[in-house]
């Protein structure tokens, strides 16, 4: 019981990182049909914001993921800019192969930047460590409980942001059908760039609160990472919001208790799921069919 | 001059679609333009909206040419178009929808009022303001595509086919709404295959035939000329 409460807390604390990462995804899909696959490095490229953020402002946990968020948000918004709108009416294997090689930018250009580089580095502590002994026995740190209240916090916003606000309002009419949307007086172009930017700063966050939990970062941490996120969108049905949180649940914990396991284990897990329900349910949890009355 | 297009053409690659058309239409008229199937309709509103551009020609709006100018900005100038097959937010509530037709406006207050004299026109509506559009039936989704589009205010509606796919007493129902909507001031382009209904209600109405004017005036004149008869209302 207590070391299944113990994994759990794991699981949990992964999954919302890995659904932080994944709602990128999903929502640049869900508005313009492009698996944008340099979304994983926005991650890393957050985590090293923060961690030249710790460097040179000092350990501000606030001001690191702040600027975390807002530096990939700009930069998305000028990679769909000047990468991805050029494409927006060609067919849509032009854009996803632009999108790798915008990713395979992104983790060499900084790698060869002096102050960057290859290797790995130790990401600095942003809060001081403290462990909490729960009732039942299992204990929960201070990371943990920062992690899981910011990931969802930020979910929460993301969700009142796209169901209760105008901009959201527009965000599902574009998803739709952009010139049904351009007939209402929505400037498109204008919208998809407020999507890339949620998204990235979504993963940028996640870039930071992961590496928090497993502090050591490099320039390629975001393959992994942006790959696991990518299979969660996947699992809870790629272009659904909720979808992307639940998949990235999901994800997190089945890891957990997966490495736990046996350690091996926990690598292949993603995969497992994703040829799981590419079989026996490819539009995913809450991946809905479009149905469109004539 | 509320509408005046001079000379408009629309091609899609090496095929002209519109070839050379032009029209206008005065404050406070419905004017119809009828026509088959592939006549260019569905492209001549398309072009006044932005969506397709125009090859040559000009769209002046209250003087103003609209070539080159993004659809949103054509909206915000007071251009409200009602597509194609509706096209309404499946996804969204039936409020949601009508919240978009009024995206470009700011005053709260009246876009309520807005709502609620739209539920007044549409009581169906009013009953389902909860419910996703994608659930509505066709004839509904109609009713939230007007409603819609009479929330933005606008000073021209343009409307492409209302009537199609929908039962006679409901097509009977868009048309006297079009009505009602005229006589609270909005100046309407109808286009429309069911050319008995559209020339009833029009002023003045224009014949089209593969990208090409063929006929044009008072939309009682027009009802009345035999090849109109022959061609379009079938008798
Ligand atoms: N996107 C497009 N690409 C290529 N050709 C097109 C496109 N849209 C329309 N066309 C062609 O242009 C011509 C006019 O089409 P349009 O949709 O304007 O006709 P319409 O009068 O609205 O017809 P309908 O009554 O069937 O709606 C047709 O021959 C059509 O095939
Ligand atoms: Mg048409």
């Amino acid at each position: 019981m207590r070391e299944t409460l113990q994994l759990l807390i794991y699981g949990v604390q992964l999954g919302v990182i890995y659904a932080l990462i994944a709602l990128g995804y999903t929502m640049v899909y869900g508005i313009i049909n492009l698996i944008n696959f340099a979304h994983g490095d926005l991650v890393m490229i957050g985590a090293f914001v923060a961690y030249f953020a710790a460097e040179l402002l000092g350990a501000n946990f606030p001001l690191a993921i702040f600027l975390a968020m807002l530096i990939p948000a700009c930069l998305s918004v000028a990679i769909e800019r000047l990468a991805y709108r050029p494409l927006r009416d060609k067919p849509r294997l032009s854009a996803l192969i632009t999108a790798i090689g915008v990713s395979i930018f992104l983790e060499n250009f900084p790698r060869m930047l002096p102050f960057i580089g290859p290797n790995y580095r130790p990401f600095p502590m942003l809060i001081p460590f403290k462990n909490f002994t729960l009732p039942t026995g299992a204990v929960l740190n201070s990371i943990q409980i920062v992690n899981i209240l910011v990931s969802v916090a930020l979910m929460v916003a993301l969700t009142y942001i796209v169901h209760r606000t105008k901009v959201g309002r527009a965000m599902r009419a574009v998803s739709f059908n952009k010139d049904a949307a351009s007939l209402m007086g929505i400037n498109v172009n204008r919208i998809i760039a407020v999507t890339f930017f949620l998204g990235a700063a979504l993963a940028g966050a996640g870039g930071v609160l992961y590496s928090m939990t497993y502090p050591m970062i490099d320039v390629l941490m975001g393959i992994w990472l942006g790959t696991k996120a990518f299979i969660a969108a996947v699992l809870g049905g790629i272009g659904s919001v909720p979808g992307a949180m639940l998949g990235g649940l999901i994800m997190g914990i089945c890891e957990v208790v997966a490495t736990a396991l046996y350690s091996e284990l926990g690598y292949g897990s993603g995969f497992v799921i994703l040829i799981l329900i590419l079989l026996f349910r490819p539009a995913g949890l809450l991946g809905k069919v479009k149905i469109e009355k004539v | 001059m509320m509408l005046d297009v001079k000379d408009l053409r629309v091609a899609y690659g090496a095929i002209e679609a519109v070839k050379g058309v032009s029209f206008s239409v005065e404050k406070g008229e419905i004017v119809t333009l009828v026509g088959a199937n592939g006549a260019g309709k569905t492209s001549i509103l398309r072009a006044i909206s932005g969506l397709v551009p125009a090859k040559t020609g000009e769209i002046l709006y209250k003087g103003r040419n609209l070539v080159g100018i993004p659809p949103h900005d054509i909206v915000s100038a007071g251009i409200t178009h009602v597509p194609e097959g509706r096209l309404v937010f499946p996804n969204l509530t039936v409020e949601d929808n009508l919240l978009l037709g009024s995206y470009i406006r700011e005053d709260t207050a009246a876009i309520a009022e807005d709502m609620e004299r739209v539920f007044s026109l549409f009581s169906r509506l009013k009953e389902r303001r909860h419910q996703e559009a994608g659930t509505l039936s066709g004839g509904e989704q109609q009713m939230l595509a007007v409603g819609r589009a009479l929330m933005g205010r606008g000073t021209l509606m343009i409307l492409d086919e209302p009537s199609m796919g929908l039962a006679p007493i409901l097509v009977e129902e868009v048309f006297r709404t079009i009505v009602e909507v005229r006589k609270s001031g909005m100046t309407i382009l109808l286009v429309e295959q069911n050319a008995n209904m559209a020339l009833a209600i029009a002023d003045r109405g224009y014949v089209l035939e593969t990208g090409r004017i063929v006929l044009s005036g008072k939309a009682s004149d027009l009802a009345a000329m035999d090849e109109v008869r022959a061609a379009y209302l079938g008798r």
